[in-house]
């Protein structure tokens, strides 16, 4: 049975405790970053943040501050196009793990050219694959498949403190979507979860995806 | 915290206030959103839309420094509803008791002020009495001078309108918040208060928490669960050092400091042993002989003796009436009183306010010694930018002090839990924790006092000290121990066994321990308890989390304080379906009881066990700027006058003169706007650690003033732009974040502008910025001498180039 991520924002409070412990798992070393006007840092993902927190504010309808969370990373998707796009390119360069749904990256992607890294990173609707220059390697959330494989959650949803993050079967996440969502729907009318049944990463959201991030929702 | 973490998901509304929870507490936030998971309404009065807010079902903000009047307004609110619980304010607290005639109040000052001493006489805040010398009380609460009438008059003037006008709240979000929370004045609801900093860094902070003292007792929400005040207490050990009496003030479990007026320890006990004439008070405090004395005989062993005051005459005594706070220590380093001394786990260079005044004063000392695990802008203050090192003569220690993961012992957490913490790793290179630098030292001293004699030898020889630091062993003297065999309860314990609870001290020598709130910690019985980590409980516990053999918690295990209120007068919850403790066949069930006598009815025993006349104080003489709370403006402030008084500020705040100790004045127009501070939750307090691990930097990395977008589009600043930050003390360079989260108030008929700013950032990181608390005042609230960190008067205007951030 695969697996499935919970990102439940209306609970999120941007702790940014994923970020960090992604960061951390993986042993990637730090960016030089600035202070640019907002709290989201690095800016966006690159080879050393697999996972950030974005952050989004405007008024509502009724004039009230909305300030939304968005802990953004790879949808390890039911069907993934990078994976097809990367077997075009370099046979075996990525894989859909069939025991827990995981896309991931393996050695052989170090074959690829430039154009065929470029192809996969367009091809992806949330637009999360990076290019590391240094390992020559396309980089991405491996949904901490030493850790799952091991029986452990990923790092980023056993840091959660907040209970935004659930991991486990897809089909106990799904039941629990469904219920964050009737939950959520009491306060918040146009909440919704993204992308189901495409994607392993389920996110509940209080209100429309171009107010979290520009590729939130890939529909 | 009257409660403990856990606790506050049982909550019907959760109001917090003077805290920002989510960012400073991410991990306990979890118990919050239980709460409201379970139905329960957020709501968060802040300056400023934080994660907090997000979170909350809503914010709304408030001009820094007027939470009294946001408050005053919900006790009126309580009274016009007449929302406030009856038979609970009635036999649980002192509403009834009759204020003599002599107190008064008048345009905002209370009877016995002195202008000149900035000071009250509080003579004539005070009691009728009977003629056995009892408070008198009017159980009819008819007599104009009973203490509910007094504060019901007091808060007539804090009408909406007034409200709204000084603290910039639209009269529809101030009704909101009233309504939703006075809606808890039910026996079956509860309410808490979460406050932290931005309550206690004001020049009215201890007021700040009065009112919300007095909204709680009027609501009947102390004592129960889901209810109290609840203060967010931090990594630092806030609560832990707090009890053992890290401030000037006081001696280890809240035992007042001596003063010179008190040579003897005879003395001393008559002025701080309190006596209640009121049936029914248990009036706790009455015991303090026996903490005091069992603290000097586990100081001084078997020096002390009853025949020499054991040793009460080697304590130091302060000066009466002298301030030996942080600011004035400082002040004294500024004026050149002072030559040296030891900066231990604080980064003043850069937390403390006005920060020009404190780095040029350190500049006076001769030696000063650092105990810190890396550089710091303290350590270094004699290169700073701007400085000439050939100049000044400080000669400073750096000591490398071990970290917290590498070294062992207890954390006291808000809820008052008592936690083991392992040693994870051995402390780098000649790292030190503070136990194994401090007695070592010490011992060091008294051979060199034994060698070679010098002034006041016996404060250090006659002390019963340690060969090495051993956490274990000092917890268990924390605890307490048997100075003779002695019997309790029947039971027998020979010298040198630990005390079983804080009832088996007494003040004839023959027992110590070195807090007596954590008597009972580590027994014989049952061995280190702080180390229990047992999730049993009985179903009554367990249904409103209470887990007493998890850790342990001052006093005596007991969970939520006050819990006798949580109850009626035969001892049924008010609440059944959150009980704390219920009376069943003839004794307590639940939490542990705050004792164990039956209930009021049957026992006249009253609830409020630590106060001298055994009820919630609605009025209290205790603190220094009134009886009752009342709104004064900041000591800077962007207003010439408020609605409440004449009075404009806090008639009683502390300050210094110098000429670093400048002051805007009120409604100044070269520092039109209000700054409030903050930290966040990305780096921890002053940033000296965090700044120093690259992850944390690299998701906030340099300082920022987060101001509104019709601040920014007058001041011609775009989002990002290099800014400059001034006030009468100084200027910081910042980056500025221009957001929808802060927003103009509307007070007195105009604009205000508030801008925030964290404090994380100092000159030891290079291009981060420097120190914010350049800007912020030394006015101190008169009973604390906190600073007013949370507002002061600035201007702000786009940098033509940036020197600090790069």
């Amino acid at each position: 049975m695969p697996k499935a991520f919970l990102i439940d924002t209306t609970r999120c409070t941007a702790c940014r405790g994923c970020q960090i412990a992604c960061k951390e798992w993986h042993d990637l070393p730090a960016n030089a970053t600035k202070q640019r006007g907002s709290h989201q840092n690095p800016p966006d993902l690159n080879p050393y943040n697999l996972k950030v927190v974005r952050f989004h504010e405007h008024l509502d309808d009724q004039g009230r501050v909305m300030w939304n969370f968005f802990p953004d990373q790879c949808r390890h998707c039911v069907k993934p196009i990078c994976v097809t796009m990367a077997n075009k390119a370099v046979p075996g360069s990525m894989i859909k793990d069939p025991k827990t749904g995981a896309v991931l990256v393996t050695e052989k992607c170090r074959e690829m050219d430039e154009a065929g890294v470029k192809t996969v990173i367009k091809s992806c609707p949330y637009n999360i694959p990076r290019w590391d220059a240094e390992k020559k390697m396309l980089v991405k959330c491996d949904m901490c498949i030493d850790r799952v494989q091991a029986g452990l959650p990923p790092m980023c949803v056993k840091t959660c403190p907040t209970g935004t993050m659930a991991f486990g079967e897809r089909d106990e996440m799904l039941a629990l979507a469904k219920k964050r969502l009737a939950e959520a729907q009491k306060r918040f009318p146009k909440a919704r979860v993204l992308d189901v049944p495409e994607v392993s990463v389920f996110f509940v959201l209080a209100e429309e995806p171009e107010h979290y991030h520009e590729y939130a929702s890939f529909g | 915290m009257t409660n403990h973490w856990i606790d506050i998901k049982n909550s019907d509304a959760i109001l917090i206030m003077g805290s920002n929870a989510a960012e400073h507490h991410p991990i306990a936030f979890k118990w919050i959103m239980k709460a409201k998971e379970r139905g329960a309404a957020l709501m968060h009065v802040d300056p400023k839309f934080s994660r907090t807010s997000a979170r909350c079902d809503f914010h709304v903000p408030l001009r820094s420094g007027t939470d009294i009047a946001f408050l005053g307004g919900m006790i009126r609110y309580i009274f016009e509803t007449g929302s406030w619980f009856r038979e609970y304010v009635l036999n649980y607290t002192n509403a009834a008791f009759v204020l003599s005639k002599g107190f008064g109040f008048s345009d905002g000052l209370f009877t016995g002020y002195d202008p000149d001493a900035r000071r009250y006489d509080k003579r004539s805040w005070s009691f009728e009495r009977d003629p056995s010398g009892a408070p008198m009380r009017d159980e009819t609460l008819q007599n104009p001078r009973c203490v509910l009438n007094v504060i019901r008059r007091h808060f007539e003037r804090y009408t909406l309108d007034r409200v709204s006008d000084t603290t910039g709240v639209s009269k529809r979000d101030l009704v909101r918040v009233y309504e939703t929370f006075c809606a808890t004045g039910r026996p079956d609801k509860a309410g808490t208060i979460l406050y932290a900093l931005g309550w206690t860094q004001h020049t009215v902070g201890v007021q700040n928490i009065r009112s919300a003292a007095i909204l709680q007792l009027l609501l009947g929400n102390i004592g129960v669960s889901g209810g109290g005040i609840n203060a967010l207490r931090g990594e630092p050990n806030v609560q832990g050092s707090t009890d053992h009496a890290l401030l000037y003030d006081s001696i280890p479990g809240y035992h007042k400091a001596p003063l010179a007026s008190w040579q003897t320890l005879a003395e001393y006990h008559k002025a701080n042993t309190p006596v209640s004439l009121v049936e029914g008070s248990v009036n706790w405090w009455q015991n303090r002989p026996k903490y005091v004395t069992s603290l000097l005989k586990a100081w001084y062993g078997d020096s002390a003796t009853p025949e020499n005051d054991f040793c009460y005459g080697l304590l130091p005594k302060l000066a009466d009436g002298e301030d030996y706070s942080y600011m004035y220590i400082m002040d004294r380093v500024f004026n050149g009183q002072m030559r040296g001394g030891f900066i231990m786990g604080v980064n003043p260079m850069n937390s403390f306010p006005n920060t020009h005044k404190m780095r040029a004063a350190l500049d006076n000392l001769d030696w000063l010694v650092v105990t810190e695990i890396h550089n710091s802008e303290t350590s270094d203050n004699w290169r700073r930018p701007g400085a000439d090192p050939s100049k000044i003569k400080t000669e400073v220690f750096l000591l490398p002090s071990a970290h917290r993961i590498e070294k062992e012992g207890t954390i006291s957490n808000s809820g008052r839990w008592l936690q083991w913490f392992d040693k994870a790793v051995e402390p780098e290179g000649e790292a030190l924790s503070f136990g194994n630098f401090w007695v070592p030292f010490i011992n060091l001293m008294r051979k060199m006092y034994e060698e070679e004699g010098g002034a006041c030898p016996e404060q250090l020889l006659k002390m019963r000290w340690y060969e090495k630091f051993d956490a274990s062993d000092i917890a268990r003297r924390i605890n307490g121990q048997f100075e003779a065999d002695c019997e309790v309860n029947g039971k027998k314990y020979r010298k040198g066994q630990q005390v079983p609870m804080f009832t088996a001290l007494k003040a004839d020598g023959s027992t110590s321990s070195l807090n007596w709130l954590y008597a009972g910690s580590w027994t014989e019985e049952d061995g280190n308890k702080s180390k229990r980590r047992d999730p049993s409980q009985t179903p009554m516990q367990a249904n409103i989390g209470i887990f007493p053999n998890w850790s342990w918690c001052w006093p005596q295990n007991r969970r939520i304080l006050y819990n006798r209120a949580s109850v009626d007068l035969n001892g049924r919850p008010w609440d059944p379906s959150r009980a704390v403790i219920e009376w069943k066949d003839g004794k307590w069930v639940g939490d542990t009881p705050d004792g164990a006598q039956p209930p009021m009815a049957e026992s006249g025993v009253k609830p409020f066990i630590m106060t001298t006349d055994g009820t919630g104080l609605l009025f209290a003489t205790a603190p220094a700027d009134g009886p009752l709370p009342e709104h004064y403006e900041p000591a800077e402030t962007p207003i010439k006058e408020h609605p409440f008084s004449s009075q404009l500020s806090s008639p009683c705040y502390k300050y210094h003169k110098s000429a670093y100790d400048k002051m805007a004045e009120p409604a100044d127009p070269a520092f039109p706007y209000v700054l409030t501070t903050y930290s966040l939750t990305e780096h921890w307090c002053g940033g000296g650690e965090t700044r120093a691990v690259p992850n944390l930097l690299e998701a906030e990395p340099q300082l920022y003033v987060e101001l509104s977008h019709e601040l920014a589009r007058e001041k011609g600043i775009e989002n990002g732009d290099g800014v400059i930050v001034e006030s009468p003390r100084g200027a910081v360079e910042a980056i500025a974040m221009v957001t929808i989260r802060i927003r103009p108030f509307e007070v007195m008929g105009r604009t205000v502008h508030l801008i925030g700013m964290p404090f994380a950032y100092g000159w030891t990181t290079p291009g981060c910025g420097d120190s914010t608390n350049r800007l912020t005042i030394g006015a101190c609230d008169p009973n604390t001498t906190i600073p007013e960190l949370k507002a002061c008067s600035v201007n702000i205007r786009k940098a033509a180039r940036l020197t600090e951030i790069a």
